[in-house]
């Protein structure tokens, strides 16, 4: 999944600086994972768009409830 | 879950029980595969199944007396079915294309005296098995009297035929033997063990006791006799009516005791199911159309094929199953409660790291008590269930996503902003307590208050207030803590009144109160309303169609009048019932109880889904979360409070439609702040800052959230947060702006954009992945 669209679309309305592609580092009930996700490091601002969180986030979620 | 409480409740799940086909064989037949492979024209494969138990199959299928046929469940609809004549057809299909596999050779020598049915059957069982066989026959043949049936029904050469396997196995045989106490003294020296046909002996005298039927005596269980190595079996035609299949397993029995002789195992142990056997399987047959027997158009030859497929084709597959067949629960995870005890039973026995594939099977059951009531044996699903939440926080595997929701809402209900206790406006006393229930002051605020009202005209000695959670998810989560700790604050609240009567509106709380709370003495809300006067106001609400069907809750399921108590309600405010077809003591649960909608929202969709088709009629409940989960999923349907206490005369409130998570609290809030109005106090909750941003939003993201359980107070302090210190982004296309906040263990998104003096919401989504941090 590339998620550049997402970050040419939006910017930091804090700093007005745009977003980059960043290893973002996430956990949940024993499992760590890592996506490039939009992000302005300068504010540490993340941009996790809704098509992760319902499509391959959820999976991921799901399955480690189940382990 | 011990491995005793496995066996313990494995045993009282029936559906892998023994047809009554295979019960009443002495062999075991398992005649309902049989008859599956038949009815899938699979004739091979329908004679492996005989041949697989069954002895010489090609004599027993001709000649068995079936005793199957009297116990089959299709006997009063149509006629048993002809499992006998079938397995006819199915040997001789097979006639010559027979194939014995023995096991490899043992080294053990066995004696086969005489060779009757009984004979021929422990030869052909330890020859299959790999022991040496020899068979002493004083007869000139091998079958005694098998030679004396008709032609018809045995012909010679198909005995012949049949027999001569024997001497492929590689059998030693001797015909023609003048058998005497010398001669048999001789066998018993030479082989380790021998076994006697009874059948075969014609009076010849061999120095053994003799039973009141003059044959030897044995140990019915194992066939031994007195002589230590020497078995005996056969001969039941002297006792009365000849059964070939009796006496294969008179045969079959010593054979089986050889064996454990040899293996140096005990005889008798676990040997008392062997032998027919009354059936523990439950078949439900009520809803069977009788199909009649099919006849052999040619008697003589017997059925043809097409005969064959349509007589297999009336075999019911006997199975139990009833609960699996109420309940999308159990249909959903493709087996049953024997299957579902095994799966817990193993889930919590997997080592680290491995998946635990039943957590969100475990957490799924609603609890409703639907599978107990209807199981023979009183099978629950939810008491197994429970026990196995109690263990899976136990054992600290338990998601925190399956439960976190509800009991948010519980900690809500039980927290300043709801929870309430108080005597009746202008009184110092309660003879009564009403405790209307959160989900229903949720639901119906304007209702419950009005209810409050009328009680306490009709009653007398004070009528108490008790907002506040009874517990029930707590209960159901698993979290005995949080449990107690609900049922705990009731008991104070009610003892320092001095234990007035408790008014319950909710059957959820009823129960809780009667099982957790049985000092306390409760009373349904709808039976002080029958008893005391139905309201002035009642009634006064237009319904689009006269007739209603009542949505029994699965918490009313044993309570009989107060289910009646409704419909006498309903009757006095002028409603027709027309009764679903699960209701009473069998109504399904709406998909709140047990917590299903949370930790499997998808099924608790399609069980209300389902259960919405069960009519075309308006619903009629008198569970708040009934209500509101049919008319989340757009079925028509009114609380009966909505009728008794309408708040908008001639509305029509089963077209009240969905109310979101939020709106309840907010119906709650309003419950609490209305009775202390009343009783000159103000709410002491300080309201947050973040509380008083305006949010607006359009029907469809205000459902999408909800579906989401996104709270609007989530929202609120995600743009709070963000307008507040400024970290968000902004979509350069529209200028919309996207925040997110992880107050605990959910990340919250929302989209937005200001408008006039607030915020209007486009979109929220949520994840319990947390957010760690960006590599810099």
């Amino acid at each position: 999944m590339n998620f550049s669209q997402e970050a040419t679309a939006w910017i930091c309305a804090s700093c007005g600086g745009s977003l980059e592609l960043t290893k973002v580092f996430f956990s949940y009930m024993k499992g760590n994972f890592e996506v490039d996700l939009p992000a302005c490091p300068a504010c540490d601002l993340v941009l996790v768009p809704e098509s992760l969180v319902s499509g391959r986030m959820a999976e991921a979620e799901r399955i480690l409830e189940d382990k | 879950m011990e491995k005793n409480e496995l066996i313990a409740w494995e045993n009282k799940c029936i559906q892998e029980e023994s047809p009554e086909c295979t019960s009443a064989c002495p062999l075991h037949v398992d005649a309902r595969l049989f008859l599956k492979e038949l009815q899938r024209g699979d004739w091979d494969a329908a004679y492996k199944v005989l041949s697989k138990t069954m002895p010489l199959p090609g004599i027993l299928g001709r000649i068995c007396d079936h005793p199957c046929e009297e116990k089959c469940k299709r006997g009063p609809i149509g006629g048993p079915i002809a499992i006998g004549t079938l397995e006819k057809f199915c040997v001789e299909k097979f006639a010559g294309k027979k194939r014995v596999q023995p096991l490899p050779r043992k080294n053990h020598r066995i004696a086969i005296v005489g060779a009757g049915l009984a004979g021929v059957t422990a030869a052909w069982d330890l020859l299959k098995k790999g022991f040496i066989v020899s068979v002493f026959e004083p007869g000139d043949r091998l079958g005694g009297y098998l030679w004396d049936l008709p032609e018809q029904l045995l012909p010679r050469d198909v005995l012949t035929e049949e027999l001569s396997i024997l001497e492929i196995l590689k059998a030693d045989i001797h015909l023609g033997i003048r058998l005497d106490t010398t001669l048999f003294d001789q066998i018993c020296g030479e082989y380790e063990a021998v076994i006697v046909d009874r059948d075969s002996l014609q009076g010849i005298d061999l120095s053994l006791p003799l039973d009141s039927d003059g044959l030897i005596a044995i140990d019915p269980a194992t066939g031994t006799t007195v002589r230590d190595g020497v078995l005996a079996g056969g001969g039941t035609r002297f006792r009365g009516s000849f059964s070939p299949v009796m006496e294969t397993l008179e045969g079959r029995k010593p054979a089986l005791s050889v064996e454990r002789m040899m293996q140096k195992v005990g005889l008798g142990f676990g040997r008392e199911n062997e032998g027919p056997q009354p059936s523990r399987l439950y078949t439900n047959v009520e809803e069977i159309a009788s199909v009649p027997r099919v006849f052999p158009a040619d008697s003589a030859r017997g059925y043809t094929e097409e005969e064959t497929l349509r007589e297999a084709g009336r075999c019911i597959q006997c199975e139990c199953k009833e609960c699996v067949k109420k309940c999308l629960f159990l249909e959903r995870y493709k087996g049953y409660p024997k299957k579902y005890a095994r799966e817990i039973f193993n889930n919590e026995r997997i080592l680290l790291g491995a998946a635990h594939q039943y957590n969100v099977f475990t957490n799924s059951c609603s609890t409703c008590g639907l599978c107990e009531t209807i199981c023979p044996n009183d099978f629950s699903m939810a008491d197994m269930c429970l026990e196995a939440r109690r263990e899976l926080l136990n054992l600290k595997i338990m998601p925190p996503s399956f439960h976190e929701f509800a009991l948010d809402d519980m900690a809500f209900s039980n927290g300043e902003s709801f929870a309430l206790f108080r005597h009746e406006p202008g009184k110092s006393e309660s003879a009564w307590l009403y405790f209307p229930s959160c989900q229903l002051c949720g639901s119906a605020p304007g209702e419950v208050l009005s209810s409050y009202r009328h009680i306490r005209e009709r009653l007398s000695g004070g009528v108490g207030i008790m907002l506040g959670c009874c517990g029930a998810p707590a209960f159901w989560a698993g979290r005995d803590d949080l449990f107690r700790e609900a049922l705990d604050g009731i008991r104070t609240s009610w003892e320092e009144v001095g234990k007035p009567r408790v008014i319950i509106a909710c059957s959820t709380c009823r129960n809780i109160f009667q099982e957790h709370l049985p000092e306390i003495e409760t009373v349904s809300l709808w039976n002080i309303i029958l008893e005391s006067g139905i309201p002035a106001s009642a009634g006064k609400q237009c319904s689009a169609t006269p007739t209603v069907s009542v949505v029994d809750p699965c918490a009313s399921r044993h309570d009989p009048v107060g289910q009646k108590n409704i419909r006498r309600i309903l009757q006095s405010l002028g409603m027709e019932i027309d009764e679903l077809p699960l209701s009473g003591e069998t109504p399904e649960c709406c998909g709140y109880g047990g917590l299903m909608y949370n930790a499997n929202p998808t099924l608790a969709r399609d069980v209300v889904e389902r259960r919405t088709t069960a009519s075309d009629n308006d619903y009629l409940a008198y569970c708040a979360m009934c209500r509101d989960n049919f008319a989340f999923a757009g079925k028509r349907i009114s609380h009966i409070i909505e009728h008794l206490f309408p708040t908008v005369e001639g509305a029509d409130p089963a077209a009240r439609g969905w109310i979101s998570w939020s709106e309840r609290r907010a119906g709650r809030v309003r419950v609490k702040e209305t009775i202390l109005r009343e009783l000159g106090e103000k709410m002491d909750a300080q309201s947050e800052e973040y509380e008083k941003l305006n949010l607006t939003m359009s029907p469809e993201v205000r459902k999408r959230i909800d579906e989401r359980r996104i709270l609007e107070e989530d929202i609120r302090k995600v743009i709070y947060r963000a307008e507040s210190t400024g970290k968000k982004m902004r979509s350069k296309e529209s200028g919309n702006y996207l925040a997110y906040l992880q107050p605990a263990n959910v990340t919250y998104w929302v989209e937005y954009v200001p408008e006039g003096d607030g915020f209007s919401v486009l979109n929220a989504y949520c994840h319990r992945m947390k957010i760690v941090g960006i590599k810099k």
